[in-house]
């Protein structure tokens, strides 16, 4: 889903962080045609929801870092905005066994100007998460179990907005069908981790790139929560596919969130430093 | 003391005509290839509600007391945000204490960051510490003790501080030149001791008195679930003892500073919805050397209700070993209790309740504080403190019946 505000983490090659190799690249073509295979042949569908987590995982590796702007805006059920100002850096982690790392730095609204929350993403394991307080200097560590809360009082929980992760999920894929111009595979794909709030969630994945979509939520109560719809995709340093939008409505509350990047960046040279809480007391 | 042509009345006039020009300044950003240059910062008007009488002749009676405070900040950045001068200066008019009504500059400092390493030279603060109701460990800033009474409101200290940050956590090194005495509130104002305070006749260990050049070190380092940090600081202590003296006729108390050495020791144990906290020290300096610890956790309960609000549950121990030679402490066998509730709403409405109660003498501090974001530039505050079983011959004495209700509007830039 959100491969994109805290970017991917499963790395199941390491020597696919650099250039890729002409190994690489064959165990890709392969790989895209056992999945063009697998869609007339007989896989199961949980193994050909599976394939379809990797690719889209596989796409995104090497992308090492990134920085970007977002405009965040809330809107409640009487058409009533507010907006959020936040800067976004994100670490590819070249390990399997961890996560990405990701540090967002609010600038707007001003009471909450240069606070600061850096996360450690894991894949099954509760993640590595501080907050830095600006007006009291304060790092605080704090608790990951919150998964399912509000970010920042908007539609999008916590879970959403962590790196995209093949190990977090089971899946199963549903069908093929029409999405907009493309076509997409339809996959239902089910948290493993703890303190999820969904279910499982529906995802629309288009069969060129392999970008999400859409995305329906299901609550606790298996009900239709919320949608995520991802538009105005842009490719960078002619590889990675980023949505300039992600709109994220909630069909229960009649809430919802809107999220603006802008001014992305790929590759700024951002280093494991730049991502440890003590770093946090200097961060604006 | 008022003195003439000051009337508090005609500063809090001044200020509050002052602060009405400030919010027609435009305040704001502007960036170029030399760096950028930013103002923003905060105003706030507060009022303070005694419901309480004055415990003592001359203290002020009045039922309100009005406040303006003025934080702005001036940021300018280059060399992609590796090189910062900051400048924020702090002003309060107090309609009612003298001493209340203060001037003070926060930060002013140059901060040089390298990839592995951090200098900053100037005015600055720094907070050390992970639990909620007391903060033993952290002594590198001065309170300013007539902020508030939590002791969260710290003086500007002068610093030369040096981090260095490597893969077995981050080192920091502090020269501390030029010591700040803490604040007391005036002898006509509320919320102050059971004696006024002398502080222009503070008096010190050290023959360099406020000129001593204190030393500080911190390495802190995160493995796993397990924040934590060790440091020590020599030099001044922040926290005064008293002794009494007469001055102009009246029985007062004439703040001194030892020269101490603190060892400090901090633990988080992060674990699911569980926060397990340490901080504990140890202290020469003042008569014999003494042991003081804070622990205790905060359990969350997330989306209480079926609602988007978090709920927090606090409990903290207070031990502290010092004896009569040493500053007056509150905290010495005490428990704190709290909670903490987040609407996770976009007004990021939150409230904290605690109380803080002596083991033995019953002696009970309540506080409450909410916050509530009222538009994109404006903030509603609101806090109140109370006591109870306050005993006569102890330091808060002065300020049983200083109970009061705070509310505060600020107006962000």
């Amino acid at each position: 889903m959100t491969t994109h505000l805290h970017p991917n983490l499963s790395r199941p090659n390491k020597m696919n962080a650099g250039k890729p190799t002409a190994t690489a690249i064959f165990a890709g073509l392969l790989l895209a045609l056992a999945v063009g295979i697998g869609n007339a042949q007989a896989a199961t569908p949980a193994e050909k929801g599976l394939e379809i987590a990797k690719e889209m995982d596989r796409r995104d590796l090497g992308f090492k870092d990134s920085r970007a702007n977002l405009t965040m805006t809330l809107t409640n059920r009487h058409g009533e905005q507010t907006t959020r100002k936040l800067r976004l850096s994100s670490l590819e982690v070249p390990h399997t066994a961890t996560g990405d790392k990701s540090l967002t730095v609010f600038n707007y609204p001003r009471d909450i100007k240069g606070t600061a929350f850096l996360s450690f993403t894991k894949i099954l394991d509760p993640d590595d998460q501080w907050l830095y307080l600006p007006a009291v200097k304060r790092v605080k560590r704090i608790s990951s179990a919150n998964k399912s809360g509000p970010f920042v009082g908007s539609e999008f929980a916590y879970e959403d907005l962590v790196s995209f992760e093949v190990g977090k999920y089971s899946y199963k894929w549903l069908k093929d069908e029409a999405c907009g111009d493309l076509t997409c595979f339809v996959i239902e794909r089910t948290p493993k981790y703890e303190n999820s709030g969904y279910t499982k969630q529906i995802v629309w994945v288009d069969q060129g790139e392999y970008r999400v979509q859409k995305v329906d939520f299901y609550d606790r109560k298996d009900s239709l929560l919320k949608t995520l719809v991802q538009t105005q995709f842009k490719q960078y340093v002619d590889k990675y596919w980023r949505p300039s939008l992600m709109v994220v409505k909630n069909l229960q509350t009649g809430k919802a969130t809107e999220l603006r990047f802008s001014d992305y960046e790929f590759r700024v040279g951002l280093k494991e430093q730049d991502f440890t809480s003590s770093r946090l007391k200097r961060i604006r | 003391m008022i003195r003439p042509g000051f009337h508090p009345g005609a500063r809090f006039a001044a200020a509050a005509l002052a602060v009405l020009l400030w919010l027609q300044a435009a305040p704001g950003e502007a960036a170029s290839s030399n760096g950028s240059f930013e103002i923003g910062g905060s105003v706030a008007a507060e009022l303070r509600v005694f419901p309480g009488d004055r415990s003592f002749d001359g203290q002020d009676r009045s039922t309100l007391s009005p406040s303006v405070v003025m934080a702005p900040e001036f940021v300018h950045e280059w060399d992609g945000g590796n090189e910062r001068l900051t400048f924020i200066p702090f002003a309060r008019v107090d309609a009612h204490d003298e001493n209340r009504s203060h001037l003070d500059i926060r930060e002013a400092h140059w901060l040089h960051a390298a990839d592995s390493w951090d200098l900053t030279v100037g005015l600055g603060k720094v907070f050390w510490g992970v639990t909620e109701s007391r903060h033993l460990v952290d002594i590198v800033n001065q309170t300013d003790a007539v902020e508030s009474v939590d002791g969260e409101d710290k003086l500007g200290q002068p610093m030369v501080q040096l981090n260095w940050h490597t893969d077995w956590g981050s080192l920091g090194l502090f020269a501390l030149p030029g010591f700040r005495e803490r604040t007391f509130a005036d002898d006509e104002a509320r919320v102050r001791g059971s004696k006024p305070v002398r502080g222009a006749d503070a008096t010190y260990d050290s023959s360099s008195e406020a000129k001593h050049v204190d030393l500080a070190a911190r390495w802190s380092h995160a493995i796993g679930d397990v924040d934590f940090a060790l440091s020590h600081f020599h030099g001044t202590s922040r926290e005064p003892t008293f002794s009494e003296a007469v001055r102009d006729g009246k029985d007062v108390f004439i703040p001194h500073y030892d020269q101490i050495d603190q060892s400090g020791l901090e633990v988080q144990l992060t674990k699911g919805a569980w926060l397990w906290k340490l901080e504990t020290m140890t202290r020469s300096g003042h008569g014999d050397r003494f042991a003081a610890a804070v622990a205790g956790f905060e359990y969350t309960l997330y989306q209480v209700a079926e609602t988007s609000a978090d709920l927090g549950l606090l409990t903290e121990i207070h031990y502290d070993g010092r004896d009569s030679a040493a500053p007056a402490t509150a905290a010495n066998n005490d428990v704190f209790v709290g909670a903490r509730l987040t609407l996770n709403n976009t007004s990021d409405t939150e409230m904290l309740v605690g109380a803080i109660i002596d083991r033995i003498t019953q002696e009970t501090f309540i506080s409450v504080e909410g916050a509530h974001r009222l538009s994109d530039y404006w903030k509603a505050e609101a806090e109140v403190r109370w006591s109870a079983n306050v005993p006569d011959n102890g330091f808060f004495a002065g300020a049983k019946n200083d109970d009061f209700v705070l509310l505060r509007a600020e107006r962000f830039f």
